[in-house]
């Protein structure tokens, strides 16, 4: 399981001030105490506070800045292509490309930048349409953005697609749905494409938030979820996921698995 | 229509294990692909063979076994040089005599035996304890501490053990043999232990206490491949190489040790071919090192492993 650490995020108040004063510490301290929790990446989102033009600069800046205290790669999360081609400039390591939606216009951005950058890409199972609801709709938008990598060159290991999570107060009929796309996208092709979602979104103004997350990732886990953007703080959430690689045999059982899922 | 090899992209390796020091090192592991599949990966070593020399004379070896060594058992210094002649890679001295039941030898005799062993020969060495482990938490550091700076494979160290054994490596600048009795969970666990204690993992080898053929060979096979996995798909407690002792296991089979019958055949064909069947079988699960005791075997090893590579394009 990739944990991907949502933290270095604009919707934050603390990291919005932070960008907005160009203050490296916070962003530098983000970014170390997620790499101790264990993530595997760092997300890195400018928010929406930061006007579109001043989008790259700043994108840029947090790559930077992340990746001065920590060894991790960054998901670089934007709507902006300049912003996410920013980043890539001075990213270290394989990136992910966080994300393209599955209409041919962006598609035709988002995959030749990350066969460019040799990145990952996030298809999300979306277009200007909007989020389907059904897992069918969720798969046919899959298949899209597969032939959209065939089409571009980009190798299929690379593409990762996110089904859409919605929060379950507002969309609980959603939450069957993707677990069952999960399933679906797993078997599309050989080898299987990697799969994501945003964890957080699914308890978006819920009660006991981090239950319905440790739950949710855990039912997706047994679907097909290979990836997570999440909340490295919560310790639980954390063993949860060390604990469901052990028990879907991805990952040799020692007593230690705790410790030696944080440690990869 | 042309035909698509279908190559595996592994994502870990083994670890490469150097054994010895200078000129006669020899090293192990460093593959990052499964045994002889070299059109998918890199194969940097091969596996490589220890003979078995004991401190003292013992005492149920069948004659076909024994008359390899023939006036030399009682001497592990001229025993060990009878390996060298025979071609072994390493030369594995086990502690037998520290045994409580056999001589119940001091740590300063096993000292002893090893250093004198290590002067005389010019390849790399493995020192094996008596398999109490008490008393190998004694006799292994002072035979450590007697090879001191020799890079040697010190074994084995157990779960009730693996301190004394592990500090005595870390010290004296040694490997570790880290045994687990036909466990993979426990013997990533003991690797993980051990490499808590400040030695890196590529001064660990496991030892899955394999089974000879038709004694458990299959156990210890699917666990062998199932740790080769967990290297390649990125598993660092499990990127170890991996140590099989085939000698001690096919020398206590009824096969190796019946005399001659009309049914099973003549013995010393047999009991050779018993012991070279479990050896080239471990081979394709991913044994590294494999420790002998009749010197045929190793030499029909030996051919089968050059086959085997060339036979994957050669290094």
């Amino acid at each position: 399981m990739i944990l991907i650490g949502e933290r270095i995020n604009g919707m934050f108040k603390d990291i919005e001030e932070a960008i907005l004063n160009r203050d490296r510490s916070r962003i530098e301290y983000w970014a170390k105490r997620q790499t101790d929790k264990g993530a595997h990446y760092l997300d890195i989102n400018t928010g929406p506070a930061v006007a579109k033009e001043d989008q790259p600069a700043v994108m840029e800046w947090l790559t930077k800045v992340a990746q001065s205290v920590s060894p991790l790669p960054c998901c670089l999360d934007s709507a902006s292509p300049d912003a996410i081609e920013a980043g890539l400039k001075v990213h270290r390591g394989k990136a992910i490309i966080n994300s393209t939606t599955a209409d041919e216009w962006k598609m035709d951005i988002y995959f030749p930048m990350a066969v460019r950058y040799n990145a990952y890409l996030i298809g999300l199972t979306m277009n200007e349409k909007g989020v389907p609801k059904s897992a069918a709709e969720r798969v046919t938008l899959a298949v899209e953005l597969t032939v959209g990598a065939d089409l571009h060159n980009l190798p299929l290991e690379d593409l990762i697609i996110d089904p859409l999570v919605l929060p379950t107060n507002v969309a609980q009929d959603h939450g069957p749905e993707v677990i069952e796309a999960l399933r679906q996208v797993k078997v599309l092709t050989d080898p299987p494409l990697r799969t994501v979602i945003g964890l957080s979104n699914v308890s978006q103004r819920c009660a006991e938030r981090n239950l319905l997350n440790r739950t949710y990732m855990l039912m997706c886990m047994a679907a097909g979820l290979d990836c997570a953007i999440v909340n490295m703080d919560d310790e639980l959430l954390v063993d949860a996921a060390a604990a469901g690689e052990i028990l879907l045999n991805q990952n040799i059982y020692c007593d230690a698995f705790l410790k030696t899922f944080r440690k990869r | 229509m042309t035909v698509t090899i279908a190559k595996e992209k592994w994502a870990g390796k083994v670890v490469e294990m150097v054994i010895g020091q200078g000129p006669n090192a020899i090293k192990v592991g460093g593959e990052n692909t499964l045994p002889f599949l070299r059109f998918e990966g890199e194969i940097p070593n091969e596996p490589v063979v220890a003979l078995e020399v004991w401190d003292t004379e013992p005492p149920d070896w069948p004659d076909v076994l024994a008359s390899a060594f023939d006036g030399v058992m009682g001497d592990p210094v001229a025993w060990a040089m009878r390996c060298v002649d025979y071609g072994a890679d390493l030369v594995c001295l086990r502690l037998a005599g520290a045994h409580p039941d056999n001589k119940d030898a001091s740590p300063a005799e096993a000292a002893a035996t090893a250093r004198a062993v290590a002067g005389a020969v010019n390849i790399p060495l493995m020192v094996i304890g008596c398999g109490i482990d008490e008393k190998d938490a004694e006799v292994l550091p002072a035979a450590g501490e007697a090879l001191a700076g020799k890079n040697a494979l010190l074994g084995c160290a157990t779960i009730n053990n693996y301190k004394a054994v592990t500090t005595a490596c870390v010290l004296h600048g040694h490997s570790v043999i880290a045994t687990s009795p036909l466990d993979i969970n426990l013997a990533k666990q003991l690797n993980i232990l051990i490499n808590e204690m400040d030695l890196p993992i590529n001064r660990i080898a496991m030892d899955p206490l394999v089974g000879a053929l038709g004694y458990g060979i299959e156990y210890a096979y699917s666990i062998m491949e199932r740790t080769r996995l967990g290297a390649l798909t990125g598993d660092k407690m499990l990127a170890m190489p991996v140590v099989c002792f085939v000698g001690q296991e096919t020398w206590k089979s009824r096969e190796a040790k019946t005399a001659d019958s009309d049914e099973w055949g003549a013995q010393a064909h047999r009991a050779v071919l018993w012991e070279v069947i479990t050896a080239t079988s471990l081979v394709q699960a991913g044994g590294s090192v494999l420790v002998l005791r009749h010197p045929e075997s190793m030499k029909q090893l030996k051919n089968h492993i050059t086959a085997m590579i060339k036979e994957a394009g050669g290094k």
